[in-house]
């Protein structure tokens, strides 16, 4: 599930940025040209693509740093979702 | 507590009602049918869920919807104090909603239109009250940004410059005084430059990152023009490039061929999801 997740993240986030080398643990964040638009953008495609509402306390920057992180994100919240 | 109409509810309408909502004003938010005004209450209550991520204050979104009523029609902004227009650049959707709201809307209700290119004088013409309309463009997203140009018609009153002062200066933003000019300050450049670089692209010159890596790389913009055009709207730039064109008859407003295409095409930018660039992933 979270392997699905991370490829379906990175692929996102390499479509957007073609010009960017970005691996898995890459701080998208730091490399300087992301901005808040597209971190909303992140939050639209993940709920969107993975069926969950990402709560309040969950939208921080740290959960979207990197493609490791938002999947932790993902299979955090499917998981209270299923149970 | 007085009530705020907020007539138009696409992306500016929607900022300027979540921010009247969010400074705890009362809003009546109207427009031609409750699909439209559905789809922005989702949108307010997800741009407000977004706000602290996005580097703004943390907002609650239920506590802002519960200060917003909708509307279809002018008639449901019949009993607010001030009205705050934002239905698109188009003369004559604006000529025929000003008709209807000077028919509805009582003898004191001030109109503040939000253009960023309508002469002002040319839309208090249209209304039975010119002492009354008064111009603010708004810059989006509205409730981020501070700063707005304020702009009196010929015949607007000292009241009236006041009144919209006030409810500025409550709602969090400075004002910048404007003569009243197609245009303004605002659109007069930026609309030459949004222009220019879509003629780069247009010609093959350049690609649209190579046009916005300059400005941001080299001006130490925030963001390129293009990037900036796929916010706002491309349709909302091409009309507003029309309009400078048309008024000043000057061909330094001619508008770029690309710019209608894509008009046409469904390219709109960020709210289709394509516009320079693709926002589908």
């Amino acid at each position: 599930m979270s392997g699905t997740a991370k490829d379906n993240i990175l692929a996102f986030v390499r479509g957007r940025y073609p010009q960017a080398e970005i691996d898995e643990s890459q701080d998208i964040f730091a490399l300087g040209f992301v901005n808040s638009l597209f971190a909303m953008e992140l939050v639209m495609f993940i709920e969107k693509t993975f069926g969950i509402t990402i709560p309040n306390d969950e939208l921080r920057i740290d959960n979207f740093r990197t493609a490791n992180s938002m999947a932790e994100l993902v299979s955090r919240l499917s998981l209270a979702t299923a149970a | 507590m007085a009530v705020i109409g907020v007539i138009g509810a696409g992306v500016m309408g929607v900022g300027v009602a979540q921010n009247l909502a969010q400074t705890g004003h009362d809003v009546v938010l109207v427009d031609k049918d409750e699909a439209i005004l559905d789809d922005a209450l989702a949108k307010i209550w997800n741009n407000c869920r977004m706000s602290r991520f996005m580097g703004g204050p943390a907002v609650d979104p239920d506590a802002v919807l519960a200060r917003i009523t909708t509307g279809v029609g002018a008639a449901a902004a019949a009993k607010a104090e001030i009205v705050i227009e934002n239905v698109p650049e188009d003369w004559d959707v604006k000529r025929e909603v000003y008709a209807a709201l000077d028919a509805e809307c009582g003898p004191d209700t001030v109109f503040v239109v939000n253009t960023s290119a309508i002469p002002i004088t040319k839309v208090a013409a249209v209304t039975g009250r010119p002492d009354r309309v008064i111009g603010v463009h708004f810059m989006n997203p509205v409730p981020a940004k501070p700063t707005v140009e304020l702009i009196p018609g010929y015949h607007t009153s000292p009241d009236t410059v006041a009144r919209t002062r006030d409810l500025l200066t409550a709602m969090g933003k400075k004002a910048v005084d404007v003569k009243d000019s197609c245009g303004f300050i605002s659109n007069r450049i930026s609309h030459v430059f949004f222009n220019e670089a879509a003629y780069l692209v247009y010609e093959g010159v350049a690609t649209a990152e190579a046009v916005d890596e300059v400005f941001r790389s080299c001006f130490g913009h925030p963001m390129g023009p293009l990037e900036t055009a796929d916010l706002i709207g491309v349709d909302t730039i091409l009309y507003s490039v029309e309009v400078l064109y048309e008024h000043y008859s000057d061909s330094k407003y001619r508008p770029c061929p690309l710019l209608r295409q894509m008009t046409d095409a469904g390219l709109h930018g960020r709210k289709t999801g394509r516009g320079f660039y693709n926002y589908n992933g």
